[in-house]
């Protein structure tokens, strides 16, 4: 028999087959494991991914602009002449110079090979002056030497023959090919501006110091496309200063008179007929003098360039009285030599600057950014410069007759550090401030990316709520654990750490539609929660001690929370009750308008005290549970010990325990405070989410995870609204995880020394 | 009593208190929830209020009594110049006719008692316009009018059960029926697009296609015939005619009509089974009036697929990752700092997983597959916007670590003594796993899950940017293969409770409809969460012996 098995366990030991199977099982050990280490590291990898992916989306936001030279040669048509602008298509493939004598050169944008010629129709005048009516609309004004005035309009058309794409440039009259008659004799300063219904008009005849300013509404034929001119109003007022420059700003009421040493008049000219001179104020540094003036995208702020390389910003701001007067705003220099030109970009605050040293510097206003510089040419100047349509092209003349197309990546010169963190001074504000307004309707608009007022509402939400939560989570654990029998133990912790299971939409919910208008009519009442409570706790203990021994003894200290449950639902129910009268006896009858006009506290029905109760109630479970285990592991030898010194059970828990177990405390308070920084749902229903920058307990804010929440779904993907809304997401995610380190740390620390006890 | 103070005692009474402050709150709330929202299933009362106005006219209100709160009138005689005035809520319904559901009225204009029961007022719901209230007057058929109380009751009835039959039956016609030939001439419409952009588009396929698309426009024509047929059948169905408070009447066509009911007759079984139907509607039937009547079946059918969705996807990754880190990784800094990450990655916030599904998934994963595989339906995305499987994904991500260290606690509780053995015994590794440790950690594994699956049910704020919407036409979930599309948005409870709470322009008609989804989104997750609980118990009892 014994052989036989013998046999049968060689068989199945020994010989191919066993073989076989041995390598069949090695080979499937060595597969498995390498499938789970492949796709355990993949799975680890892909929650690192995370981070490296914000990161991925928000770093080119702090990329500097790129310029690459795409073409250079000769200025296309007469070199001699001066160029008063340029047109570009979208797509730079074309475009068109006005020069000084009224020709169009349209040429070709890779090499500077002439395709068009045309000129505008002077009827043998000449042009005595020239301006920009609108960057966007591209549309330009000439005056004649006959004292009428030529609106022409830069376009292109786009036609596919064969499939090739053909962009011909091409010139539009909006106002006809005959000129506007406006004044007498030749004009030497001309500046115009245009909205839907009027058309503006200021300029300064030759050798006259009169500045006459008329306007014109616009009325449009029903039969054709055409537009014909009525004048309007009529006005003028002899200008003391020399008018170097006219410039009538984008609302039309704005008038600038500036001559060249920097002195400028700003004239009011909300009555047309009657034009106020606000300001006579010298706007340059002494000893520096004007050399180009342009209005920035939006025709509202003055960009000047000096003769000593300062671009300076200025706009009129409004002051507490609701009066206007300009300001420099800002100022941006790179190098000392005399500014030539400003070019603006059309679709964002940006512009271009070429100078007598041959340099071309790109500039974002409100982001107060400098990002790029470009040696165009090596001994010379560069001169005449445009920013193509979208921002990513550029022409720039050169002191020797060239003409250089730069291809321009600069994709967010709108965001930077000081832009997203310190004040900025905005278009249309009375002072530099935090604002976060992301987008509107107008295309000029400037948007305003401050992270400082949502990170402010972030971490008042996050500190409100703490103050409710960290006494009662704390203190409930410290019950729980230290004091309270097991039976009941059993059931309190799951019920407090049932709190985490409930979805915060609708803790949110209930915040913003049930508890937000509850406490705006009962707010005595919540106030008196605190004090009422409180002194009704320890007067209901100091009146249990009192009572005798033979009931006391019946309820163990572990039980006294049990006991409390129907103290605690009375003192709140009496607290809610007292509101009404205290409402009468101390407020008029109405908390909220008492707080709004005898108190000077704006309230918002959906505040911080709202979401401090909501959002408060939600980090319960999270201290509560981290607490509640540290003071559970303090080893029971250390409090036993305290105990049989003759210490009572408090005396024993702040002397022994709680230092002990402190770390653990620590850490929940910190896991507690990142669960309130990402807090989404609750915040988004119930804070009101305006992002203000007040520490009122009675106004509401806007958190990052609101805000992300509210703005993401709509941000144009790459944009950079879309990234800063992903760099306010690794600001969160920065913020949790420093937090979070922290409590791990901490805890892992604490864990070691309760092991050495 | 200095003593007392000494010795802390105070504190322990504070302390015992805040205790009993949680529990309050806790229970408080999961009560407050509970009441509100199955108070909307209760048949109301319907009152009737006699109101007379400041000109001397008086009017009637009839409604349900929904609220009531104080006002304070300016009054110099009271004490304080203010005076306490009752305010109560009337649900008075008739929408088309008087422009609004509910309306408040001051105690001081009631003439005599509030709580007068309007005699046999009938309710009736309909499809449109919220609710009637009312008296029968007449049932009229074809012509011929009934207008005995008790007949016209009854004839009424008949037809409303009638009718109700008729919509389902138009309901599963147009849904399902007409919804798969959509699906299928849609597929056509795509393949046509592909093979033209492949430009393998012929005359023989478009012989085919155009065969095919015939066959389905058939069928199309014969479902929508039959669905007209019936849609001519419910307005041969009759209408009712009702006279409403203010002396008016209502013609209410039965086809629009859901169902009607005489609260004030009711019995307490009646009144129970009202109950148990309107819970049954409430989770079985579309919503309507935009969400703010009806039921929440998309709802659920969209959370449930995307949560199932979301548990495939999680549970081989957080497995396989937790396996990996304690039994193959080799322990070091790096391990350590890979656990601090994860464990950290449990409290990163939600909405942050939110911008990553939507920057990472749908924009760049989804552009890339629909270039790759859809471009023929571009510049439409398939897969490019916000849909059923980038949500799933996320909430996996935003799972995962539950799942990892959910399981990773479970291998570490598993003693080492028993992969020795399974070594020993001349098993490989992976076969020790296999066989003898991953068994013996399904508790925790089961547990990880489940606890991942209650956490995705309730999380809102990612799946907003992800792929959660109002109104979804076509549940994820269907008769058409594939039967899940991944592709498609869906509706979700946790966002239904955000929009119907906060975007609806009617918010006191639709806070009751919220109370009510919260209450089930409540009860969903504290069933996972108690689930979760039992299965643990129950499996670690089933393999202690194992332990010891």
């Amino acid at each position: 028999m014994s052989s036989r098995a013998e046999i049968a366990l060689d068989k199945a030991l020994k010989g191919p087959e066993f073989e076989k199977r041995v390598r069949r099982r090695n080979a499937k050990d060595a597969a498995s494991t390498f499938g789970i280490s492949i796709g355990g590291i993949g799975v680890i990898l892909s929650v690192l991914l995370i981070m490296f992916f914000l990161l991925y989306v928000v770093l080119p936001l702090f990329v500097p602009a790129t310029v690459e030279k795409h073409a250079q040669y000769g200025i296309p048509g007469t070199q001699n002449e001066k160029t008063l602008y340029y047109g570009m298509d979208e797509y730079q493939e074309t475009a068109l110079r006005f020069t000084a004598s009224g020709k169009l050169f349209g040429f070709d944008v890779a090499n500077g090979k002439q395709i068009s010629l045309d000129s505008l129709p002077l009827s043998g005048q000449h042009i005595t002056s020239f301006t920009v009516v609108s960057e966007i609309g591209n549309v330009l004004a000439f005056s004649l030497s006959d004292g009428t005035v030529l609106i022409a309009k830069y376009g292109y058309d786009v036609s596919y023959p064969n499939n090739v794409r053909t962009i011909t440039p091409k010139v539009e009259y909006p106002f006809g090919e005959e000129a506007i008659e406006l004044a007498s004799a030749p004009i030497e300063k001309l500046a115009v501006k245009q909205n839907d219904s009027d058309l503006v008009f200021a300029y300064k005849e030759l050798g006259s110091d009169q500045i006459v300013i008329k306007q014109f509404s616009k009325i449009e034929s029903m039969l054709s496309d055409t537009i014909t001119l009525e004048e309007g109003y009529v006005g003028a007022f002899e200008s003391k200063n020399a008018a170097d420059w006219l410039e009538l700003d984008g609302s039309m009421r704005n008038l600038y008179v500036i001559s060249k040493d920097g002195v400028a008049d700003y004239y009011n000219l909300s009555d047309i007929e009657s034009p106020a001179l606000v300001q006579h104020v010298n706007m340059l540094p002494s000893g520096e003098h004007l050399t180009t003036v342009r209005f920035l995208l939006g025709d509202y702020s003055l960009m000047l360039g000096t003769d000593k390389g300062n671009v300076i910003q200025w706009f009129p701001v409004r002051d507490n009285n609701n009066d206007f007067a300009i300001h420099e705003i800002r100022s941006f220099k790179v190098g000392d030599s005399p500014i030539h030109s400003i070019a603006i970009e059309k679709n964002r605050k940006g512009f271009a600057t070429t100078d007598a040293s041959g340099q071309f510097n790109l500039y974002h206003s409100t982001a107060d950014r400098h990002l790029n510089s470009t040696q165009v040419i090596e001994n010379g100047s560069t001169g005449f410069v445009m920013i193509s349509n979208r921002a990513n092209g550029a022409l720039v003349e050169t002191s020797d007759g060239q003409l250089v197309h730069y291809l321009i990546e600069n994709h967010h010169p709108d965001v930077s550090v000081s832009s997203l963190w310190g004040k900025v001074w905005y278009e249309g504000y009375s002072e530099p401030a935090y604002v976060w307004q992301s987008s509107s309707a107008s295309a000029d608009f400037e948007p305003k990316f401050s992270m400082t007022p949502l990170t402010f509402g972030t971490i008042k939400a996050a500190l409100y709520s703490m103050l409710f939560a960290v006494p009662i989570a704390v203190l409930a654990a410290i019950f729980t654990a230290f004091f309270m029998d097991k039976q009941t133990r059993q059931w309190v912790k799951p019920s407090v750490e049932l709190i985490e299971a409930l979805p915060t939409v609708i803790l949110g919910f209930l915040a913003g539609l049930w508890l937000a208008p509850y406490m705006e009519s009962h707010l005595p009442g919540f106030f008196s929660l605190l004090i009422i409570v409180p002194i009704g706790i320890v007067a209901f203990g100091l009146a249990w001690s009192k009572l005798p021994e033979s009931i006391r003894l019946r309820l163990p200290v572990g039980k006294r929370a049990v006991l409390m449950i129907p103290v605690v639902i009375f003192l709140g129910w009496i607290s809610l009750q007292l509101s009404a009268p205290l409402e009468n006896a101390f407020f008029d009858g109405d908390m909220r308008h008492w707080l709004t006009f005898n108190a000077g506290i704006d309230f918002d029905q959906r505040n911080a005290m709202v979401i401090g109760f909501a959002m408060g109630f939600a980090l319960i479970p999270t201290i509560f549970s981290v607490t509640e285990d540290a003071i559970y592991n303090v080893p029971s030898y250390l409090i036993n010990g305290s105990l049989a010194l003759g210490a009572s059970g408090w005396q024993t828990l702040v002397g022994v325990v709680l230092p002990t177990a402190s770390p653990g405390i620590f850490s929940a308070i910190m896991l507690g405070f990142g669960r309130g920084v990402g807090e989404t749902m609750i915040v988004l229903m119930a804070s009101g989410n305006t992002p203000l920058m007040e520490t009122n307990l009675f106004e509401g804010m806007r958190t990052l995870s609101a805000n992300l929440a509210v703005e993401m779904p709509e941000a144009a993907v790459d944009s950079s609204h879309y990234r800063v809304l992903f760099l306010s997401g690794l600001v969160l995610f920065i913020f949790t995880f420093i937090f979070n380190t922290l409590a791990e740390v901490v805890r892992q620390r604490m864990r070691r020394k309760y092991g050495s006890l | 009593m200095r003593e007392w103070f000494k010795k802390g005692e105070h504190w322990i009474w504070f302390s015992a208190s805040t205790v009993s402050i949680s529990v309050v709150l806790v229970f408080g709330l999961l009560a407050m929830i509970s009441y509100k929202g199955l108070i909307h299933f209760w048949p109301h009362d319907v009152y009737h209020v006699e109101v007379q106005h400041e000109n001397g006219d008086r009017e009637v209100v009839i409604g349900e009594l929904h609220d009531s709160k104080v006002k304070e009138i300016d009054d110099v005689a009271a004490p304080h110049g203010k005076r306490e005035i009752p305010q109560y809520l009337f649900k008075v319904g008739n929408r088309d006719v008087y422009g609004i559901d509910f309306r408040w009225v001051s105690s001081a204009d009631i003439v005599g008692g509030i709580d007068t029961l309007e005699k046999d007022i009938v309710v009736v719901e309909r499809y449109e316009y919220g609710n009637v209230y009312g008296h029968i007057k007449s049932v009229t058929i074809d012509g011929k009018t009934v207008s005995d109380p008790q007949e016209s009751l009854a004839l009424l009835s008949k037809q409303v059960k009638k009718g109700t039959e008729l919509h389902s039956e138009i309901k599963y016609i147009e849904k399902i029926e007409i919804g798969a030939i959509n699906y299928k001439i849609e597929g056509l419409r795509l393949e046509e697009k592909k093979l033209r952009a492949n430009g393998d588009f012929n005359d023989e396929e478009a012989a085919r296609l155009n065969a095919e698309r015939a066959e389905y426009q058939k069928d199309f024509d014969k479902h929508h015939q039959a669905a007209q047929d019936l849609y001519k059948q419910t307005d041969t169905l009759g209408s009712v005619e009702l006279a409403i408070a203010g002396n008016k009447t209502l013609t209410v066509p039965v086809k629009k009509i859901v169902h009607f009911w005489q609260p004030n007759n009711f019995s307490l079984m009646e009144r129970v089974g009202f109950f148990f139907n309107s819970v049954g509607n409430f989770l079985l039937d579309d919503p309507r009036e935009a969400n703010t009547e009806g039921g929440v079946f998309p709802a659920i059918i969209g959370t449930v697929t995307m949560v199932m969705l979301m548990a495939v996807f999680v549970t081989p990754m957080g497995v396989i990752a937790a396996i990996y880190m304690s039994e193959y990784a080799k322990e070091g800094i790096v391990l350590r700092m890979v656990r601090i990450s994860i464990n950290n990655l449990a409290g990163v916030p939600s909405i942050v997983f939110g911008i990553f599904g939507l920057g990472f998934f749908v924009y760049i994963m989804g552009s890339s597959i629909d270039e790759l595989f859809y471009s023929y339906a571009l510049p439409s995305p398939t897969f490019g916007s916000p849909g059923l499987l980038w949500a799933s994904l996320t909430m996996a991500l935003l799972t995962l670590p539950v799942v990892i260290v959910s399981t990773q606690e479970g291998l570490s509780r598993i003693p080492r003594a028993l992969r020795e053995g399974g070594l020993a015994l001349g098993a490989t590794k992976s076969e020790t796993i296999m066989r003898i440790i991953l068994p013996m950690t399904m508790p925790a594994i089961m547990t990880g899950l489940i606890l991942a699956i209650a956490r995705a049910a309730g999380e809102v704020a990612p799946l907003m940017l992800v792929g959660v919407v109002k109104l979804a036409p076509e549940l994820p979930l269907d008769m058409v293969a594939p039967f899940v599309h991944l592709d498609r948005k869906f509706m979700h409870l946790g966002f239904h409770i955000y929009d119907v709470g906060f975007q609806s322009p009617n918010v006191e008609a639709s806070q009751p409809l919220v109370y009510a989804t919260s209450l089930l989104l409540v009860l969903i997750i504290l069933g996972l969460n108690l689930g979760a609980i039992m299965i643990r118990n129950k499996l670690r009892e089933k393999y202690k012996s194992l332990d010891n």
